[in-house]
């Protein structure tokens, strides 16, 4: 009898071809990766909460525990660190801020208004805050 | 400008191949000629056994999307003159992160099982005789869902959507888009029914906002909108489940809007 080589798909269904996503899909091109890269910016928005919890248990515990603290925070790595997480952050709230408009549909007087003007409050309020806690420091 | 642009079409024979392979066609290259003007002259006069769907050659019907050069498009609205300087290649993929049938034939079936799932048509709160009337829209009313009734099923955003490809039994953008159609519309009572699939893990909460579906639309609905839209709504109306857990009435408020 001769063998008879298998079928390569069952009959009337064909056999579909089903890529497999790669680990690295991100890596081809630049919106993927800045996607990327806004979800790893919450790494640093955590760092950023940590290191200022630290700096007011730290306040908290006297002038000397805060000079120590300070010490620390002064070294080169811990310097680079800070940097880095800025760069994040402020990446992390104007990729947030400016995606506000797809999620928020304000109407006025029956017409939608332009995402700008959706985004803008969010920006209002972080120059405001940011200028009270500079104003409250630096005073 | 090069008289002839060249194709490289992805091939996969189900019979044959293992995987698919890249096939090159020099073509001649016409400025007023899609992609799609191409592939069908490919298969007029070099190669009869191409294989790809197309049907009404004017962004309508949605069958004819692909990826050319790695981006999601419908191949009847994708220049050839836009990659003539483009190293005067034109590469041409079956839509990603779909089985693929044969050529740049996608298979559609998980996409039409989901789509099915969100109920993408009126549920009325009773139905009415037609001896009632019209069902009466103020142009503020249209306009809540307008933009999401222009989808045309092409599927070009599940391409963008690495969500889809990383986790299969995500509902996806298209569909969690047309629910939120039916959703916005003043004649429909059937939010409730499709929470459950909406309000899910594998529903809006599987979306990870990156907006490539939204970007690649060609109609313009803008599915990461309604996502993101739906998830205010949901945490909304969680928090109002929360509190007022006696009060759970439907929220919109009569069958019939007066215009």
């Amino acid at each position: 009898m001769p063998q008879h080589k298998p079928p390569m798909y069952t009959e009337y269904h064909p056999r579909w071809y089903r890529p497999r996503v790669s680990v690295y899909w991100w890596l081809g091109q630049w919106r993927y990766m800045k996607f990327i890269l806004r979800e790893l910016s919450s790494v640093f928005v955590a760092i950023v909460v940590t290191m200022t919890l630290l700096q007011l248990r730290a306040l908290r515990n006297g002038p000397e525990a805060y000079a120590r603290l300070q010490h620390r925070l002064q070294t080169p790595a811990v310097i680079a660190l800070s940097v880095i997480s800025l760069f994040f952050v402020v990446f992390h709230t104007f990729t947030w801020f400016n995606l506000t408009p797809r999620a928020m549909v304000i109407r006025l007087r029956g017409k939608r208004l332009p995402d700008f003007l959706v985004a803008a409050p969010n920006y209002v309020v972080w120059v405001v805050v940011s200028g009270a806690v500079a104003w409250l420091v630096l005073r | 400008m090069a008289d002839n642009i060249i194709l490289e079409i992805a091939r996969y024979s189900p019979e044959q191949d293992s995987e698919p392979t890249f096939q090159t066609y020099e073509v001649p290259f016409r400025k007023e000629w899609v992609v799609l003007d191409a592939l069908n002259y490919v298969k007029d006069k070099i190669d009869g056994s191409l294989t790809y769907r197309w049907s009404c050659r004017m962004g309508i019907c949605g069958s004819c999307g692909m990826m050319v050069n790695g981006e999601p498009k419908l191949s009847c609205a994708t220049f050839l003159s836009s990659y003539a300087g483009d190293g005067n290649k034109v590469r041409v993929e079956p839509l990603r992160y779909f089985p693929i049938v044969r050529d740049l034939v996608t298979e559609l079936s998980d996409f039409l099982g989901k789509l099915k799932k969100v109920k993408p048509w009126l549920i009325p709160e009773h139905e009415l005789p037609l001896s009632a009337g019209e069902f009466l829209q103020t142009p503020e009313q249209l306009e809540d869902y307008k933009q999401f009734s222009m989808c045309i099923n092409c599927t070009l955003c599940y391409s963008a959507c690495p969500v889809v490809g990383l986790d299969p039994i995500f509902v996806g953008p298209a569909a969690i888009a047309l629910a939120q159609r039916y959703n916005k519309d003043s004649r429909d009572r059937g939010a409730g029914e499709r929470r459950a699939v909406l309000a899910h893990p594998e529903g809006i909460w599987g979306c990870t906002f990156v907006g490539e579906c939204t970007r690649v639309c060609p109609k313009h609905v803008d599915p990461a909108g309604a996502i993101q839209q739906y998830k205010v709504e949901a945490a909304l109306q969680w928090v109002k489940e929360l509190l007022m857990p006696w009060g759970q009435r439907k929220s919109k408020e009569g069958g019939r809007a007066a215009a």
